[in-house]
């Protein structure tokens, strides 16, 4: 090996040989996946071809605005780092049994996504259904008093507070319609005359979990009841 | 210096060797210098961000009132400091200067070299701040904002070039296995990179696309960055400070292209169980169990290298941490080809028992070769001996210990987790809660670290500032006194 051109072709080759294999060619099989509805249809002209019905809802949904602002707080505040947004299938794991999700997460819900979070550590729960679970009502109030402080809502977490994302001011005149709802006698509430209100960044970022959601089919994975 | 039965090892057998090998590390001295510093500067920033995000991941109130201080800032702050910080500024001292000296050419533009790397830290700066400040990516491994990544692109492509260009214009036939890993890692480095950026950031593919690009690049930054860095500064010192050649050439061959070629497959089993192809992780999965091969086969090379000179790793500060982090190379690249398994992965995905592992990796194995490599590069660089022993051995015992119970702790405590995360009728939040002991273990193990780093940077600071107060003493500084063996 003391050929310079030859061993810089090996060297060369070696790495060309893991990107074509596994980048250029999931970008083939993924890169043009497009959005569907929940189930397809036999087409009229060719019934081995199925095809999507017209008019229905197409999967997955579009992010909106303050979802996508909201999404930006969560990027910002590095959340991926104890957090996953991915599920993984029944029997591999206990993701589907934990509650989760109805169903394993599939390349095609990650489309709509500038940025896929998937995430590599669970010190915290999974979050990829987050917005379609137990706290759909009462969701919105929840999720602030977790975020102010995790202690309230989920005694010994070891989440960090997010309480610079919140205001404390005093009650001027009427209490504001944000003030976070604390439970009664709760040792984090703030003195009487004061209230704890959301930012923007803190309603966006909460915004951005409850739209959260697995909870359509798509063709190549169904929720099955 | 030496003794007439025993060749010095850091010598060669002429006085014309020798003096010509002097003249190089004469010439490449600035900047290796200046890298070394930077090194350890990074290493000490590094340390204050890990020791914070050690002591919030059990005590979540731990300075919480300041945003740039939560939790996924600091971490990743930690992480870069010391993957592009200490990681890339100790390669471009030890690496570089590896590569210098075994192509024996006159070192040309080491002006470029210098300004290239004075870059290279400032864009680490701003991007560090840049992640506090809350611009930070959310992409695990490439956390550095979006403005920063082309100073660092830049000023990296001239230190990468310089050390092509060296292997170019070498002098002499042979070709040593450490330039095979040198060059290889200095052209790898900047293809992933730009890659991933583009890939992710710039121009992000669609989907989950980006994820197996963001593995693809973060794996292969440890198998063909940092890990044939450290190969081959080990495939160097060993050696060398033990004045025998290596124990097969042909291993080395074969150890050198398994790696080049299984390893960049490998960085998919981050994603088992994940929303992406089956085939892909398959692959994945394959390459990490074919990864035993190369493994195996340099450890071979180095372990039996060293056997019957047991005292001379004693003895030497250079190989005591070498050959600490040759055996964690073949521990650590064992238990990743098992956790690449399916029914492994299944436990230990999502835990801290990965968190671990990459310690295992990046400290136990990357770091402590290149501890090693300092302690033998910098006496050729000042013509000046380290000033105490006793510092050499609290850094080595501190980290050696200090990283052993890292692993230990956060492998047991990440495998009960995943064991009982895998259980639904264990509640989560008391699964995060047994984490608890295991991390604090984890907090303890960092001051120990701590402990180690202070004691190195005490030790160098002392070496660079205090030369009048240095002796210059007639032998190297040793660990033990004892006369038998060889030198150093």
């Amino acid at each position: 090996m003391k050929n310079l051109p030859l061993l810089f072709c090996g060297i060369f080759f070696a790495l060309a040989f893991s990107f074509t294999g596994l980048i250029l060619s999931s970008h083939i099989q993924l890169g043009s996946l497009t959005r569907t509805t929940e189930t397809l249809v036999p087409s009229d002209e060719d019934p081995t071809v199925l095809v999507m019905p017209e008019g229905e809802t197409l999967f997955p949904a579009m992010p909106g605005g303050i979802e996508q602002q909201g999404k930006d707080v969560y990027i910002s505040m590095g959340c991926i780092y104890c957090h996953t947004q991915q599920i993984r299938r029944s029997g591999f794991g206990a993701d589907i049994d934990r509650g989760w999700g109805s169903r394993q997460t599939v390349a095609r819900d990650y489309i709509t996504q500038d940025r896929v979070l998937l995430g590599t550590m669970r010190a915290g729960p999974d979050l990829a259904n987050v917005g379609g679970r137990i706290f759909q009502q009462g969701g919105r109030d929840w999720h602030h008093l977790h975020l102010y402080n995790p202690q309230i809502t989920s005694e010994g977490s070891t989440m960090p507070p997010f309480a610079f994302l919140y205001e404390l001011r005093e009650i001027d005149g009427t209490a504001s319609a944000d003030a976070l709802k604390f439970p009664p006698d709760s040792k984090y509430a703030p003195e009487a005359g004061y209230e704890v209100v959301p930012t923007r960044r803190a309603k966006a970022l909460v915004e951005y979990l409850l739209s959260l959601k697995i909870n359509y089919s798509l063709p190549e994975a169904p929720i099955s009841e | 210096m030496s003794n007439s039965s025993n060749e010095s090892p850091y010598s060669s057998n002429s006085l014309a060797v020798r003096a010509e090998l002097s003249a190089i590390d004469a010439s490449i001295r600035s900047a290796s210098l200046f890298f070394v510093i930077s090194a350890v500067s990074w290493l000490l920033i590094g340390t204050v961000f890990a020791l914070l995000a050690a002591f919030k991941a059990h005590e979540p109130d731990f300075a919480s009132t300041y945003e740039f201080l939560t939790f996924g800032r600091v971490r990743s702050a930690h992480l870069n400091a010391m993957a592009l910080g200490w990681g890339n500024n100790i390669i471009f001292a030890v690496g570089l200067w590896i590569m210098a000296r075994l192509c024996r050419a006159p070192i040309n533009h080491k002006g470029i070299l210098l300004i290239a790397g004075i870059f290279w830290n400032i864009g680490l700066t701003v991007g560090i701040f840049g992640i506090l400040k809350g611009d930070i990516t959310s992409v695990e491994w490439l956390e550095i904002p979006h403005y920063a990544t082309p100073l660092l692109a830049i000023s990296y492509a001239l230190i990468g070039v310089w050390g092509v260009l060296a292997f170019r214009f070498r002098k002499g036939e042979h070709v040593y296995v450490s330039q095979w890993y040198i060059l290889a890692a200095l052209f790898w480095f900047p293809w992933l990179y730009v890659i991933a950026q583009t890939m992710i950031i710039w121009f992000p593919a669609r989907g989950v696309v980006q994820s197996v690009t963001n593995w693809w690049f973060a794996h292969n930054v440890l198998g063909l960055w940092l890990t044939p860095m450290a190969l081959g500064t080990a495939y160097y010192l060993i050696p060398k400070v033990l004045g025998r050649p290596i124990y097969s050439y042909y291993l080395s061959v074969l150890g050198f292209w398994a790696l080049a070629i299984f390893y960049n497959w490998a960085g998919v089993h981050h994603l088992i169980g994940g929303p992406i192809p089956v085939w892909l992780i398959s692959a994945g999965i394959v390459a990490s169990v074919m990864m035993v091969i190369p493994v195996i086969v340099v450890g071979i090379n180095h372990h039996m290298s060293v056997v019957g000179l047991h005292k001379e790793v004693w003895r030497s500060p250079t190989l005591r941490f070498i050959v600490f982090g040759a055996i964690s190379y073949t521990l650590v690249s064992l238990t990743g080809s098992a956790m690449a398994l399916r029914s492994v992965n299944e436990v230990t995905h999502f835990t801290h028992f990965t968190v671990g592992h990459s310690h295992h990796g990046v400290y136990a194995f990357f770091t402590m070769i290149m501890f090693g490599g300092v302690y033998y590069m910098m006496p050729r660089l000042l013509k000046r001996e380290w000033p105490s022993a006793s510092l050499i051995k609290i850094h080595f015992w501190a980290s050696a210990i200090g990283i052993t119970v890292m692993v230990v702790a956060l492998q047991t405590g990440g495998w009960i987790q995943g064991l009982e995360m895998n259980n639904a009728e264990i509640p989560f939040l008391e699964t995060v809660q047994n984490t608890i002991p295991w991390l604090k273990a984890r907090s303890i193990s960092g001051v120990m670290l701590t402990i180690g780093h202070i004691a190195f940077a005490i030790n160098i600071a002392w070496m660079l500032f205090a030369a009048g107060a240095v002796r210059a003493k007639q032998g190297p500084t040793l660990l033990d006194d004892s006369k038998e063996g060889g030198i150093v």
